[in-house]
C-alpha cells in the first residue's frame, strides 16, 4: 500500500489538519508520501518532513499551485497518483474542493468525510447529519478520500526526516484565476483546532451581542463559533458556523449559549468531549447531549459566568 | 445564457432519520421528502439571474426514480423553464449523477450549471466537482455570491478562514453555499402553471451510461450514545463541575 495525503496549508504553515489526515493513513497502514502544493512554501515543506513514519515529502512550488485554484491542485494530484493505492486530503473547504475532481478524473467514487478506518478498502462516514454511521467498502483500485479531522486525534509533528523531493510539473487548466481573499485576522485560535469552543445561536438576538462571549472565550482560550440559525439571521459571518454544513468541531469543552440544539447543528459539535448548554427553554434539544446543563437567561448568566472563570 | 440547475429528491431537512435496527440502511419509510435546501438555492440563484436579465432559460435535472418528478415540479413552480429527469431505479452515487450530468450538459451546452454543494442525505460534497472535471470546466463552489460579467463569472466563496473571490470563464460550474440567497416560496398560480412546463424523462440506460455503485454499504447504525448529562442550578455549580469533576478548565 502507498498513500498520498495533500497538506492543508497556507503557504507559509502547515495545518494541523494534515496531522489528523496522517493520522487516519497511519491506520490504514504502508507507505505513505505528503504532496505539498504551493508557492513560496518551503517552510511548510520543512515541518512536513519532520512528522515522523513519512516516506518522501513532494513538494510542487509553483505560482500555479499558490492560490490552491481545484482545476490546477486536481490535476497536479491526478499526474502524481501513479502507484498509489490512496490518496487523501483533509475534509476542509479546500480538502472537499479538489477531491472529487480527483476521484473523477481517475474515474473511482470517492469516500467523503471518513471518522474511521476499518480496514484498507473499508471505512465509516457519518451520513444523514451524523444521525447514522454508514460502514463502506470501495471496490475502486485507487480510494479517493477525504478524513473528517474529529474523528483521528493528530499524529506527532516532529522527530521525522523524510527527504523533500521537488516536483516540476506545472500545467496552469487556464480557465480560473484568483481575484481576492478577505480571511478574518483574529487571535483566537482556529474553530476546527481549538480545545474550547464557545458559540452563540438565535438567543443571543443580534451580532452585537455576541461580543458577551469574547471575555469568556478571552479567559478560556477559545474560539468562537455560532449556529446556522446565527448565520441565517446575519449576526455572524458563516466561517463561524459549526454544523451539517458548517465546521465540524470535537473540542476538550464546548458551551452552547442560546441554542436550542436542531439536528444539523448537533451533527458539528456532538463528538466534544464535555458540552455546556445554557439555554432559557428548559426544553430546547441541546440539553439531550449536554454533560452539563444550565436553564437560565443568557443575558444575565454570561456575564456571570465571565467573572467567575 | 442557458442555465442548467441539477437538483436532489431528499428527505425532508426536519426529520431525524435513524438507522434501521437490522444495520440494512436508514429508514427512510414514510419520511416527508422535499428539494434538497441548497439545490432550493441552486434554482432561486438561477432564477434571479434570469429576472436581472443574464438568462433565457432555466432548465432543471434531477437524476433519480419517478418519485422526483416532484421535485422537479418544485422547480417549475420557482421558475424554471423547463425540466429533465434522467430516470433510474438504483440508487446512484455521486460519480454516477455526475457522469448523468455530463450527458445532460453535452445536450443542452448551458453556459452555467449551478447545484447545491451536498446533499443533505449522503452528505458527500462531490457532484458539481466532478461533474466540472469531467468537462473540464472550472468550479466555484460554496459560492456565498455570483457577479456575471461577459463571459466571465465572478465567485465568491465561503472558505474555512472566510472568503475568496475567484474568476472563471464560462461554462462554469458553481455549488451554492447558505448565504447565497434566500429561496422565495412558489405561489399558487406559478403552482398550477408549472404543470403545464415541459418536463422529459430520459432513462439512464437509453444514455448508455453504468451508473452501478463502487461502494458495498456494509452496514448502517446509530451514532454512539452520549451519556445523558446533569442539569445545574446556577453558574457557580457549573463553574465549579467543570474545574473539579469534568477537569476541563482550571
Amino acid at each position: 500500500m502507498s498513500i498520498l495525503v495533500i497538506a492543508e496549508h497556507d503557504n507559509s504553515e502547515l495545518k494541523g489538519a494534515t496531522l489528523n489526515t496522517v493520522a487516519a493513513a497511519k491506520e490504514i497502514g504502508g507507505d505513505i508520501d505528503i504532496l505539498i502544493a504551493g508557492m513560496d512554501c518551503e517552510s511548510v515543506a520543512d515541518s512536513a518532513s519532520q512528522i515522523p513514519g513519512i516516506n518522501n515529502v513532494l513538494l510542487a512550488n509553483k505560482e500555479t499551485y499558490k492560490n490552491s485554484l481545484a482545476e490546477n491542485i486536481g490535476n497536479l494530484i491526478v499526474e502524481l497518483s501513479d502507484g498509489y493505492s490512496h490518496i487523501m486530503a483533509p475534509a476542509t473547504t479546500n480538502g472537499k474542493n479538489f477531491m472529487p475532481r480527483v476521484a473523477a478524473k481517475l474515474d473511482v467514487s470517492q469516500i467523503s468525510d471518513i471518522s474511521a478506518v476499518i480496514s484498507d478498502d473499508t471505512f465509516e462516514r457519518p451520513i444523514y447529519a451524523g444521525n447514522c454511521i454508514a460502514t463502506v467498502q470501495s471496490t475502486d483500485s485507487i480510494k479517493a478520500i477525504t478524513v473528517r479531522t474529529t474523528g483521528f486525534d493528530a499524529c506527532e509533528s516532529s522527530g521525522g526526516s523524510a527527504a523533500i523531493n521537488s516536483i516540476e510539473n506545472d500545467t496552469n487548466a487556464g480557465v480560473s484565476s484568483f481575484v481576492k481573499e478577505e480571511i478574518a485576522e483574529s487571535d483566537r485560535p482556529e474553530l476546527t483546532a481549538a480545545e474550547v469552543v464557545i458559540s452563540g445561536g438565535r438567543g443571543m438576538q443580534n451580532g452585537d451581542n455576541f461580543s458577551l462571549l469574547n471575555g469568556i472565550a478571552d479567559k478560556l482560550g477559545a474560539a468562537i463559533g455560532a449556529s446556522r440559525a446565527a448565520v441565517d439571521s446575519g449576526f455572524v459571518p458563516n466561517d463561524m458556523q459549526v454544523g451539517q454544513t458548517g465546521k465540524i468541531v470535537a473540542p476538550d469543552l464546548y458551551i452552547a449559549v442560546g441554542i436550542s440544539g436542531a439536528i444539523q447543528h448537533l451533527a458539528g459539535m456532538k463528538d466534544s468531549k464535555v458540552i455546556v448548554a445554557i439555554n432559557k427553554d428548559e426544553e430546547a434539544p441541546i440539553f439531550s447531549v449536554a454533560d452539563y446543563g444550565l436553564v437560565a437567561d443568557l443575558f444575565e448568566a454570561l456575564p456571570e459566568l465571565e467573572a467567575k472563570l | 445564457m442557458k442555465v442548467l440547475v441539477p437538483v436532489k429528491r431528499v428527505v425532508d431537512y426536519n426529520v431525524k432519520v435513524r438507522a434501521k435496527s437490522d444495520e440494512s440502511g436508514p429508514d427512510l419509510s414514510n419520511a416527508k421528502m422535499a428539494i434538497n435546501p441548497f439545490c432550493e438555492i441552486a434554482i432561486e440563484e438561477a432564477v434571479r439571474i434570469k429576472e436581472a436579465g443574464n438568462a433565457e432559460e432555466i432548465i432543471a435535472v434531477s437524476v433519480g426514480d419517478a418519485s422526483s418528478q416532484e421535485q422537479l415540479r418544485t422547480c417549475l413552480a420557482l421558475g424554471a423553464d423547463r425540466a429533465i429527469l434522467v430516470e433510474t431505479e438504483e440508487s446512484v452515487e455521486p460519480l454516477g449523477v455526475a457522469k448523468a450530468l455530463k450527458e445532460v450538459v453535452s445536450k443542452e451546452s448551458p453556459d452555467l450549471i449551478i447545484l447545491g454543494k451536498q446533499a443533505i442525505d449522503g452528505d458527500a460534497n462531490q457532484t458539481g466537482q466532478m461533474l466540472a472535471a469531467m468537462l473540464d470546466l472550472p468550479q466555484g463552489t460554496f459560492a456565498s455570491e455570483i457577479e456575471i460579467q461577459d463571459g466571465v463569472v465572478q465567485v465568491t466563496r465561503e472558505i474555512d478562514g472566510g472568503l475568496q473571490t475567484l474568476s472563471l470563464t464560462m461554462p462554469a460550474i458553481i455549488t451554492t453555499d447558505l448565504r447565497l440567497n434566500e429561496p422565495r416560496y412558489a405561489s399558487l398560480p406559478n403552482i398550477m402553471k408549472a404543470k403545464k412546463k415541459p418536463l422529459e424523462t430520459l432513462s439512464s440506460s437509453d444514455l448508455g451510461l453504468d451508473l452501478s455503485p463502487r461502494q458495498n454499504t456494509l452496514k448502517v447504525t446509530p451514532p454512539p450514545e452520549r451519556a445523558a448529562g446533569i442539569m445545574v442550578e446556577d453558574i457557580e455549580q457549573l463553574v465549579d463541575k467543570l474545574k473539579n469533576e469534568a477537569k476541563v478548565i482550571t
